[in-house]
């Protein structure tokens, strides 16, 4: 019989490093591939500094129909096989080991920097920079096509609205995309480095600041990582407040999005009702923690405010009036002819692409592939309260539109549901040390998809590495897949039916 | 048509009645912070306690740095509680220093734009913003601008697309270093006269992210700045009250 190969764990739970199989690297290979083979995809798949000295390199596979994540690792040498060929969706993950800590994944099909920054071993850089400079972003070759008639378009990183920087190449035929290539880092702020040896008292903001429309679910997979790692959950009542802030999360950008692709489309009346519910959402989230944004509502431990003094009767006088008049906007979009006629069939993304790929959140739901954090991976109130996860089949701007307008009835029902059964009891507990020379995961369904986040503490229980991965992260190849084909036009339709996060890439 | 015309009807007329009446701000809402001069003699706590470095004994008393600070819901850096939050959400300033936020002084808000300016950008203004390295929060809380409620447009500000048709960059995040050449490049593009406005606590001086090697601690340090509004985010109201006092059309006070 062969020996154990992999540590399971649930999600928010921790293990001792120990435990997990120190596999050399074909064997590693072999038994991630197999992991590949019965249907577990990847959520993260990093390298960090190993206790015993040299690097490590681990993968924490999604197994859905477990319910679990499977754990490998292995000791990383200067060169490494590249597993891309035979796995396409860790393509992005080896290009930012190799980035970040200068090692060649040998054979991969598109080795090119992710983030532009200098490699964190200083002197090993895996494309041979001068060590001691500051690469320049978007410095790589990028695939071009040539032939009769082709052009290539190169946008960015200043964009023409108010939107993160990124840059764009497109190689066209005539109006037709035959290839986009996206290459971003313009927003790296260096926070992985940051949390180095945390957790620090800066942490906690760093973490709500990831990606800003995305402050609740990233603040809740740090705070399940370090009670994880404490072994200390948070109360009832705290885990439904933040079920709370993260619905009210998700409407706001769903709704928020689809006022945008109206817009885009030339549709004003949704446009211009969705962009002010957006707002409304904005503040009864605001109307719980002070900030639009949720800044402050999560907090390890728990969470930092409390439904009292009659706020739950006042959230849910409030939403009353707030979902009718989403529900309104959104009806009337759906059932405008010239606007479907504009959604459908656009910005195709097949199912094995996504399935390829790695794709997460509502843009895998909407090619048909089941991937929802809180139906698979449940914790907290989602565990009983939650069963509706929304797929759509075709993959067009149409599905991830639709995805989101069915996302957003579910998220008002369950706001309700959840407000009128509240647990009572604390709101906060003291969350004591973080258990050493371990590993904890979390995994939150953010409004775009899964948050992943996994810690590995040293032996005096601090940070010795944090592995952030946002589902923007996992699906801007489905974006550059989704442009094949259509017309240059189409290309803010698709990128807002997306709408992903530079910052959350960027880290 | 018929249907559109009965939901618009249905969602009413929502534009807000700003600058003439004030907004209603949710109670929670963490706004101008009001320092209780108290210190138990010897205690510079606050100095140490911030984590992103906002706080300063200043004449024997606590200072808040306005610019720097981020506006905690648990702020730690008072453990006499001698610092809190009003709801008051004006803080625009024109100059990096007036952000010190002192015990029993005034906040100095932002002044109009020199005649000659006004008379060029007062009835129009157009801006391009710059996403710089932040968290898309503070350029979120820009673009609502746009929305009805707040409706930019009626006071003749507006985005646009090119630097070239700009009177000004609307800077947001910490000036990644991966930015900063872009930042400078659409600076250059930006035909003279021109304004910059600092939006965020991370465009005033790294916010969150203050200490990174990947980012720049102060856009002022990299171009002359017209006018900073502090916040993480900024409040839509405390950005538009800055944009509106900086071209004289909102009362002092
Ligand atoms: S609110 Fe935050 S940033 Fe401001 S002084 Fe307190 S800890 Fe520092
Ligand atoms: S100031 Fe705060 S809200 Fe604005 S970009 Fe920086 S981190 Fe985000």
């Amino acid at each position: 019989m062969r020996s154990k190969q992999s540590v399971r764990i649930a999600n928010g739970a921790k293990t001792p490093v120990a435990q997990i199989p120190r596999l050399d690297y074909d064997t590693f290979a072999d038994a991630v591939l197999a992991e590949f083979d019965s249907g577990s995809r990847v959520a993260a798949y990093f390298a960090a500094q190993a206790a015993e000295g040299g690097l490590e390199l681990y993968a924490v596979m999604a197994r859905e129909r477990n319910a679990n994540f499977a754990l490998f690792r292995t000791p990383l040498g200067e060169r490494f096989q590249s597993l891309t060929p035979n796995c396409p969706q860790l393509h992005l993950f080896e290009r930012e080991i190799a980035e970040q800590f200068g090692v060649t994944p040998e054979g991969h099909p598109w080795l090119k920097p992710v983030r532009f920054h200098a490699s964190w071993r200083t002197g090993h850089d895996a494309w041979g920079r001068e060590p001691g400079t500051h690469p320049r972003p978007g410095d790589m070759e990028f695939y071009q096509v040539e032939g009769d008639g082709i052009h290539e378009v190169a946008v960015g990183p200043v964009h023409a609205g108010v939107i993160e920087p990124g840059h764009f190449r497109f190689q066209c035929h005539g109006e037709q995309v035959l290839h986009l290539e996206i290459s971003l880092g313009y927003q790296h702020r260096g926070l992985e480095r940051l949390l180095a040896g945390g957790p620090h008292p800066a942490s906690n903001r760093q973490m709500e600041t990831i990606a800003g429309d995305t402050t609740v679910a990233h603040m809740t997979a740090y705070s399940k990582v370090l009670e994880g790692l404490a072994g200390q959950p948070a109360p009832p009542r705290a885990q439904a407040i933040r079920a709370l802030g993260l619905e009210l999360e998700r409407l706001a950008n769903h709704v928020g999005d689809i006022g945008a692709l109206s817009g885009d489309v030339g549709f004003l009346p949704t446009a211009a009702f969705c962009g002010r519910l957006r707002g409304d959402y904005l503040n009864l989230t605001a109307l719980l923690c002070g900030s639009r944004f949720g800044r402050g509502l999560v907090r390890p431990g728990g969470v930092g405010f409390d439904l009292d003094g009659g706020l739950d009767g006042q959230l849910l006088a409030t939403l009353d009036g707030v979902q009718r008049n989403t529900l309104g906007a959104c009806r009337l979009f759906f059932a405008t002819p010239s606007v479907l006629g504009r959604l459908e069939g656009v910005g195709r993304v097949s199912r094995s692409t996504a399935e390829d790929l790695g794709l997460v959140g509502l843009a895998a739901r909407a090619c048909g592939v089941p991937r929802d954090g809180r139906f698979f991976f449940p914790t907290g109130v989602y565990k009983e309260s939650f069963d509706e996860m929304i797929t759509d089949e075709l993959g067009d701007v149409f599905a991830r539109a639709r995805v989101r307008h069915r996302e957003i009835e579910v998220s008002l029902n369950l706001i309700q549901r959840l407000l009128n059964v509240l647990p009572t009891g604390e709101t906060a507990s003291k969350i004591g040390p973080l258990s050493p020379d371990s590993l904890a995961l979390s995994l939150v369904e953010g409004w775009r998809g899964e948050v992943a986040h996994v810690a590995i503490t040293g032996g005096d229980g601090h940070f010795r590495r944090y592995k952030i991965v946002d589902p923007s992260f996992h699906n801007w190849s489905g974006l550059a897949m989704a442009l094949r084909g259509t017309q240059i036009s189409d290309f803010p339709l698709c990128n807002k039916s997306f709408n992903l996060s530079y910052c959350g890439f960027d880290l | 048509m018929l249907r559109v015309i009965a939901e618009r009807l249905r969602q009413g007329y929502r534009t807000g009645q700003f600058p003439r009446v004030e907004p209603k701000l949710p109670a929670r809402f963490r706004g101008l912070p009001e320092l209780t001069p108290e210190c138990p003699p010897g205690c510079a706590e606050c100095a140490n306690r911030c984590p992103f470095g906002a706080c300063e004994l200043r004449e024997g008393a606590p200072a808040l740095d306005l610019g720097r600070c981020l506006f905690c819901a648990d702020c730690p850096a008072c453990p006499q509680g001698l610092i809190h939050f009003t709801p008051d959400y004006r803080l625009a300033a024109r100059k990096r220093e007036l952000l010190w936020r002192q015990p029993g002084k005034e906040l100095d808000l932002a002044w109009p734009l020199a005649p000659e300016l006004r008379r060029l950008f007062g009835r129009s203004l157009k801006l391009r913003q710059v996403s710089a390295g932040g968290c898309n929060a503070c350029e979120a809380d820009c673009n609502v601008l746009g929305t009805l409620v707040f409706d930019l447009g009626r006071f003749g500000i507006q985005f646009v697309a090119s630097p070239r048709h700009a009177d000004g960059l609307l800077v947001t995040g910490p000036v990644s270093a991966n930015m900063r050449q872009a930042l400078l490049a659409t600076y250059e593009a930006t035909p003279a006269p021109k304004l910059v406005i600092a939006v965020g606590a991370c465009a005033i001086g790294g916010g969150p992210f203050r200490g990174s090697p990947e980012v720049t601690s102060g856009l002022d340090s990299l171009l002359p700045v017209d006018l900073f509004l502090p916040g993480c985010p900024p409040h839509p109201y405390t950005i538009l009250d800055g944009l509106l006092r900086l071209l004289g059309r909102r009362k002092t006070g």
